[in-house]
């Protein structure tokens, strides 16, 4: 079987002259769940942007293939490309830009070309879905983290797609909206690409890890292993006795 | 006329619940601009041309306030977009309307960033320092709005937006609504029709 996402030697240069990536390889199988872990700045939100062409689609700045079930990504394939890898960002409010949260969910399947009616359907299944059926009239700034958090799954998922690229999505959240999150992410049946630094949240998901370092990959394996072995982990230092 | 109008206004007002004092003052607004066309109509040689230049100006910004209140905006861009008017400029209000709050959040934090490193109106800082450092926020605040319109823009990218705005699902019209219409068209009409009668 073919995998999902395939790149290969992907590099990237930003316009200023920053290169974000150096020859990275990537695969992802069906059903399967990657964690991208590393440092700020190491590439891993610039590579998540090249797999559905919202960076490295017109081909400037940029070198080696990305394909996503089947089709490279290039300008002609976008608009089928971005059926099949729902993204959500870091910072939800610059994703839940309409001004009702039954309205932005809406915004997907609309696009894909749905009727106004069928779009509403999707919107409120998946609305139903996350949890949050009950806020569809609601305007999304009046929302809680967690809860556009959810919101924001939910405008993906209204576009039923095959692939779930979620960049940091434990930021802004606290304790319990992290697990509840967790869980809502656990019985999601697509496969899925956690760009995170939060290791325990990645454990619950993820079954694979992939190290980016200064734009390359370092390691790549299960979670624990690729913690371990780059020490990524974190352990608190202990006060010295006596203080 | 006017005063039929005006009491029916004033009457929907307190109808719906809105402070009807609170109202009237904020209807005045627009005074200031029709007085000066009003004025200009009074030393051409037409008074009352000018009464009836403010008197209808003010009825009309007490009918769109009544309007704004009781809608909320997604309703209201929804009817004026079934109305006719242009999509672009309803989705340029919609993002007006969705990230001003934001944007004015993000100040708020810059402004108490500020006061919690001794800033005060009238600190210890001369005017131009003060003046820089005012300038320098916002610019900062300028910079973090662009570089959120580019993430909104790739979020809608990212779910298949092409450069057209989908057309959403048309408002329900039921039978509320009909009555309403029918209502608020008639109303005027009959005080109209006393008006002109008992004149």
């Amino acid at each position: 079987m073919p995998p999902l996402i395939e790149v290969r030697n992907l590099h990237y240069r930003y316009e200023d002259g920053t290169v974000a990536l150096r020859g990275v390889d990537f695969r992802l199988e069906a059903g399967e769940s990657v964690a991208l872990l590393g440092a700020n700045g190491s590439g891993k939100t610039t590579f998540a942007m090249h797999l559905n062409g919202l960076l490295g689609a017109e081909g400037r700045d940029h070198g080696g293939s990305v394909t996503v079930c089947g089709m490279p990504v290039e300008r002609s394939n976008l608009a089928a490309i971005r059926r099949k890898i729902g993204m959500v960002f870091q910072d939800s409010d610059s994703q839940l830009f309409m001004p009702t949260v039954l309205e932005d969910v809406t915004f997907g399947p609309l696009n894909l070309g749905l009727s106004p009616e069928a779009a509403t359907e999707r919107a409120i299944t998946a609305l139903e879905r996350v949890g949050m059926r009950a806020a569809a009239s609601r305007a999304p700034y009046h929302l809680s983290a967690g809860e556009k958090r959810r919101v924001a799954i939910a405008g993906i998922l209204a576009m039923d797609p095959e692939i779930l690229v979620l960049d940091e999505p434990t930021t802004f959240l606290d304790p319990p909206s992290r697990r509840s999150l967790a869980e809502l992410l656990q019985n999601l049946p697509q496969a899925k690409i956690l760009v995170t630094h939060d290791i325990s949240f990645a454990r619950s998901i993820c079954t694979r890890a992939v190290f980016f370092l200064n734009g390359a990959v370092t390691a790549t394996g299960s979670i624990g292993d690729v913690v371990e072995r780059l020490e990524w982990g974190f352990t608190p230092a202990r006060n010295p006795p006596g203080r | 006329m006017a005063v039929g109008m005006g009491a029916l206004l004033c009457g929907a007002i307190a109808w719906s619940r809105l402070p009807l004092f609170g109202a009237l003052g904020r209807a005045a607004v627009v005074l200031p601009f029709s007085l000066a066309f009003a004025a200009v109509c009074w030393v051409a040689g037409d008074a009352s041309r000018g009464v009836h230049l403010a008197v209808k100006s003010y009825l009309s910004a007490l009918a769109v306030l009544l309007v704004v209140s009781t809608t909320g905006l997604p309703n209201l861009l929804r009817g004026l977009g079934a109305l006719g008017a242009p999509r672009f400029l309803l989705m340029v209000v919609k993002f007006l309307y969705r990230y001003l709050f934001v944007i004015s959040e993000e100040a708020q934090h810059m402004a108490k960033a500020a006061l919690s490193r001794g800033a005060t109106a009238a600190g210890v800082m001369g005017r131009p320092a003060r003046f820089r450092a005012a300038a320098g926020a916002l610019a900062v605040l300028f910079a973090r709005s662009h570089g959120r319109a580019t993430e909104i823009h790739r979020a809608m990218l990212a779910r298949g937006f092409q450069g057209q705005f989908p057309a959403s699902r048309a408002l329900d019209f039921g039978g509320a609504d009909a009555a309403l219409a029918i209502v608020g068209s008639l109303v005027p009409v009959a005080v109209r029709f006393a008006v002109e009668r008992f004149r």
